[in-house]
């Protein structure tokens, strides 16, 4: 097994989210709490070795706290939609599956967009396609093709949103490029 | 620990206490949601993803009661673990669930993703090979 | 103020179990029991992070951690376990 090489700055955010979980489990914020934490997250990061993520090295914190806020709006407003759904229509409910390409093929993107759409109540990421990245979603309320167009929409919006914050330059300019046009 | 009630403390207690009821009725309306629809797959999204607010409101409302700074990092890092994992469950039970036809065709108004899981089981058994195709 | 909404959530809580456990008994398939017994573990999760905040203490916090992660592994492992078994008989 060849272990590829990784930059100290490829590491440093899955290191700051080790040392952050231990001061946050110990509820102790002090200099030499947080040391001893760096050293064990250099020493975990170092024996149980994990594939590197390929971060795109950019990330705007702009575009980021929109992005949450519009996040946590939206599960809100779904929450109760899908609670809504539940209590009134039950039964009679009527879902689709729906295929979504993405635009971006970097599986850190697919993954994330996966993330953030399964979490917003109503839509459910059934199956990927990797090779096309092609997001399989399950749709809670969906009976018209207009709404199925509408999801997939909206799940486009989420990765344009993500690819701003953290997407490459390439994706970026082909975002720009789709808005333009 | 319990300093005089002032204003402000009530007003911080009368948001934790909306914020615990809506948390526990969001687990209620998983429940409902549970027993209430009709397959496997449109359980799932009453089931997980209420819960994904529901923690959050009441992981809140502790932060509220509690009034010092340092709990905060750790309910955020309660809460982004459940980020994490309940997408990765959702999805591996949904994806069985599908796979295992757990799901009322007649229910789905379109299905784009039949027509792919076909094709790619025909050209399985054409190609006389287990690679992720379908037997059945 | 404390103890009515504790008594509140706690009825809301305990419905909200019955019907859970009421899917677990009937539910038709090993996933539709998966999937309610994980909704009955975040019904825990729920009454402990309640319990937290109306007795001002943070003792369960780990516990709910775990509660959460066991949930997770719990309903990954079945979810593979019957995808493996009907799906790919002759592999791993």
């Amino acid at each position: 097994m060849s272990r590829r090489r990784i930059s100290l700055r490829q590491e440093l955010p899955l290191l700051v989210w080790l040392v952050i979980v231990w001061a946050a489990l110990w509820q102790d914020f002090s200099p030499g709490n947080l040391l001893f934490g760096a050293i064990l997250a250099v020493a975990v990061a170092r024996m149980f070795y994990l594939p590197p993520v390929d971060l795109s090295g950019r990330f705007n914190i702009l575009h980021a706290v929109p992005f949450a806020l519009s996040f946590m709006g939206k599960v809100v407003a779904a929450s109760f939609q899908v609670m809504y759904l539940a209590a009134v229509r039950g039964p009679t409910v009527t879902n689709a599956v729906v295929a979504v390409p993405l635009r971006s093929h970097e599986d850190l993107m697919v993954t994330a967009t996966g993330h953030v759409i399964s979490l917003i109540p109503g839509s459910l990421v059934v199956e990927v396609d990797r090779s096309t990245s092609t997001l399989y979603l399950h749709g809670l309320n969906l009976s018209t093709p207009e709404d199925v167009e509408k999801l997939r929409r909206e799940v486009r919006d989420i990765e344009a949103g993500l690819i701003r914050i953290m997407g490459t330059r390439q994706e970026l300019d082909a975002i720009r490029q789709e808005a333009a046009a | 620990m319990n300093p005089e009630p002032t204003a402000v403390d009530t007003v911080i207690d009368a948001v934790s206490a909306v914020f615990m009821v809506v948390g526990a009725l969001m687990s209620l309306a998983a429940a409902v949601g549970l027993l209430r629809f009709p397959d496997l797959l449109s359980r799932m999204h009453a089931a997980t993803k209420p819960q994904v607010l529901g923690l959050f409101l009441l992981l809140a409302s502790i932060g509220l009661q509690m009034r010092t700074w340092w709990v905060w990092p750790v309910l955020l890092v309660a809460w982004i673990f459940q980020l994490l994992t309940v997408p990765v469950s959702a999805h591996m039970v949904g994806r069985a669930g599908y796979r295992t036809k757990h799901l009322h065709r007649e229910l789905l108004s379109s299905d784009e993703l039949e027509a792919v899981v076909q094709k790619a089981a025909a050209k399985a058994s054409r190609e006389d090979a287990s690679d992720g195709g379908r037997p059945d | 103020m404390m103890q009515i909404v504790l008594a509140v959530t706690a009825v809301i809580l305990s419905l909200a179990a019955a019907g859970a456990i009421i899917r677990i008994a009937r539910g038709p398939s090993l996933l539709d029991r998966v999937l309610a017994s994980d909704v009955l573990l975040a019904i825990l999760g729920a009454a402990l992070c309640i319990d937290m905040a109306v007795n001002r203490h943070l003792n369960n916090l780990m516990l709910l951690v775990a509660l959460s992660i066991i949930g997770f592994i719990g309903s990954v492992t079945v979810a593979r376990f019957v995808a493996d078994r009907r799906e790919q008989p002759h592999e791993s």
